[in-house]
């Protein structure tokens, strides 16, 4: 959970473009990662004109229309429907776009902070660095699904709710993986040619530190996204996260429990597309950390 | 040693004060819980009756070390919902949290450790590859949706083991499954690249020179100096396992701390609620601390750090 990913720092501008490439192409885990996520990308992008029906459209003569493979099925509706005869296929499309966005936002708030506490502790070393230590291992200690779960009962559910405190409590990993860089960085020849020049603090964060941070950035990013969008998921399903009629997944499978033993497709379609998308970014996240450091395989 | 001991302890002590801290204010998220507490149907002297009963109108640091100093008593208040002593509640609900946790990190441990050592000592091997496959299946899974896969295979279909309950070692059986599987994927991980580096050192080369045995050279030799990480991440993942056990907990309808975290939360039951926080958090420290004070005891260059 807690792996720490360090890629060696400046590596994918030395190497040359073409082999680079070669080197993308032929990762699987990568180009699967990169698969599943352009199937779901699109899915949410384009939900309005792919989805069969409206998401939130009911029709009770219709509920519990199983699945297209099974007896009973058909086409009007290829994924079912559940138990206010909502189209499952189009609330599942509609659902790749609150998991997209959870993730997206979270991973965004999470690398603000996560990146202001790395840069400052690696950087600055010394007190501050301890101080900053300090404050993420008070962070770990926190247990993450209690404290979501309390914020979001308090302040009331939403999707910007959610996303936002997610945000707040999953900056760890992006700060403990900045700072480690950051203090590689901070020793090396570049960064002490701008100390002699007489660069300011802000100049060598922001000329030298925080560009040849990018690649960390994106790959702590994908990793944080995908542990977003499981804990998004996981608060929806105790029935304290994006709050119903919204097509999030993990409230899909939440409504469905009640049907676990006559139509458990309920609970297994969509927890298929929430493992999918998560397996994607995962493999994504891994595969961009083998392919952008080549000597920082395991 | 003692140097380090009294140092750690130190620390363990000033980051469980940080903790309580937040764990005590964070009933404030929502601006004002004497509004969070009366609901919404309520009037504007409803909650300032609440306000006065509870409090909330006296500055937070006073708020905090009152509560502070009766947590120090072992008063954790009282429960709003069950109406009895927040403690009581917590010490009948957290023996069936941790020992499900317990089972589950033995879970992980039996089955992570060795196919790590296989993957780490054949890297790409069959075992390897397998090792990996269940390892990246393992942390796509959400936790939730895997305990009704198994709900659905094994009392839907198979009606072998109980849905709910922990009326019988039964009902364990996949409760221990679903937290095994979560933290059983870092562990492997670990293993595996921790075996692969110390293969590569020297004083394998000499343990096998000196003509040890295969099983000698890798659990005695290679495993011994892997372990040390191994220690740490499984006490970190013990944390996580019972803070994750509010998913599991009511899945299976088992009554643990988790599920009590989950009806305190939804009933707005603070007191429960902070003080399960604070507990959580008190593990996570401990087990982290106890872990540090192993590796230094097994390898004395970790006291200087």
């Amino acid at each position: 959970m807690t792996e720490v990913v360090a890629t060696s720092v400046g590596s994918s501008q030395v190497t040359a473009n073409r082999s680079s490439l070669l080197r993308w192409l032929s990762h699987g885990g990568l180009m699967l990662g990169l698969l599943i996520l352009f199937i779901v990308v699109t899915m949410a992008i384009f939900a309005s004109l792919l989805a069969p029906y409206d998401p939130y459209l009911q029709s009770l003569p219709t509920r519990f229309t199983p699945p297209v493979w099974f007896p009973g099925g058909g086409w009007e509706h290829p994924l079912g429907t559940d138990h206010l005869g909502r189209d499952y296929l189009s609330r599942i499309m509609y659902g790749a776009q609150i998991s997209l966005a959870i993730g997206i936002g979270t991973a965004v708030v999470s690398g603000i902070i996560g990146t202001a506490i790395g840069v400052c502790a690696g950087y600055f070393g010394g007190k501050v660095d301890s101080i900053l230590m300090f404050i993420i291992t008070a962070r770990l200690a926190m247990p993450v699904v209690l404290v979501a779960l309390a914020v979001v009962a308090l302040v009331g559910s939403s999707l910007t709710v959610v996303m936002l405190t997610l945000g707040f409590l999953l900056w760890d990993r992006f700060a403990l993986v900045i700072r480690a860089t950051t203090i590689q960085l901070r020793s090396s020849e570049f960064v002490t040619a701008a100390e002699l020049q007489g660069a300011s603090v802000l100049q060598i964060i922001g000329h030298e530190i925080l560009p040849n941070l990018l690649n960390n950035l994106v790959v702590v990013a994908t990793l944080e996204m995908a542990q977003a969008m499981i804990l998004e998921a996981a608060l929806s399903f105790l029935g304290l996260g994006v709050p119903a009629p919204l097509p999030s997944w993990g409230l899909m499978i939440s409504e469905g429990k009640d049907s676990i033993l006559f139509e458990p497709w309920l609970i297994t379609i969509p927890g298929v597309f929430l493992f999918a998308l998560v397996l994607g970014t995962n493999l994504l996240g891994d595969g961009l950390r083998d392919v952008m450091s080549p000597n920082g395989r395991n | 040693m003692l140097s380090y001991a009294v140092r750690r302890i130190a620390m363990a002590c000033l980051l469980t004060l940080f903790v309580s801290f937040i764990a005590y204010s964070l009933i404030f998220a929502a601006g004002d819980p004497a509004a969070a507490l009366a609901g919404n149907a309520s009037t504007a002297a409803d909650a300032d009756r609440l306000r006065q009963l509870y409090g909330f109108d006296r500055p937070i640091i006073v708020q905090y070390l009152h509560w502070l100093s009766g947590v120090l008593r072992g008063d954790l208040g009282t429960s709003l919902y069950f109406d009895q002593p927040v403690a009581t509640l917590l010490l009948e609900r957290f023996t069936t949290t941790a020992r499900l946790g317990f089972f589950g990190l033995v879970l992980a441990l039996v089955i992570a450790v060795p196919l790590g050592v296989v993957a780490g000592r054949w890297p790409n091997s069959m075992v390897d590859r397998l090792a990996l496959l269940l390892a990246v299946v393992g942390q796509a899974m959400p936790s939730f949706w895997f305990a009704l896969l198994l709900m659905i295979l094994f009392s839907v279909k198979l009606s072998i083991l109980p849905a709910s309950g922990t009326a019988s070692w039964q009902s364990f059986v996949m409760p221990t499954i679903v937290l095994g599987y979560f933290s059983m994927p870092a562990i492997m991980r670990l293993t595996r690249s921790g075996m692969i580096s110390a293969l590569e050192s020297d004083y394998i080369r000499t343990a096998r020179a000196m003509g040890l045995s295969e099983a000698r050279v890798l659990f005695d030799y290679a495993l011994r100096n892997a372990a040390l990480p191994i220690i740490s991440l499984s006490s970190a993942q013990f944390g996580f396992m019972l803070a994750g056990s509010v998913v599991v907990e009511s899945v299976f309808a088992i009554h643990g701390a988790g599920s009590l975290a989950w009806e305190s939360i939804s009933r707005a039951d603070l007191p429960t609620v902070q003080a399960l926080v604070l507990c959580f958090s008190l593990f996570y420290v401990f087990f982290t601390m106890v872990a540090d004070m192993l590796n230094a005891m097994l390898d004395p260059r970790m006291r200087s750090k």
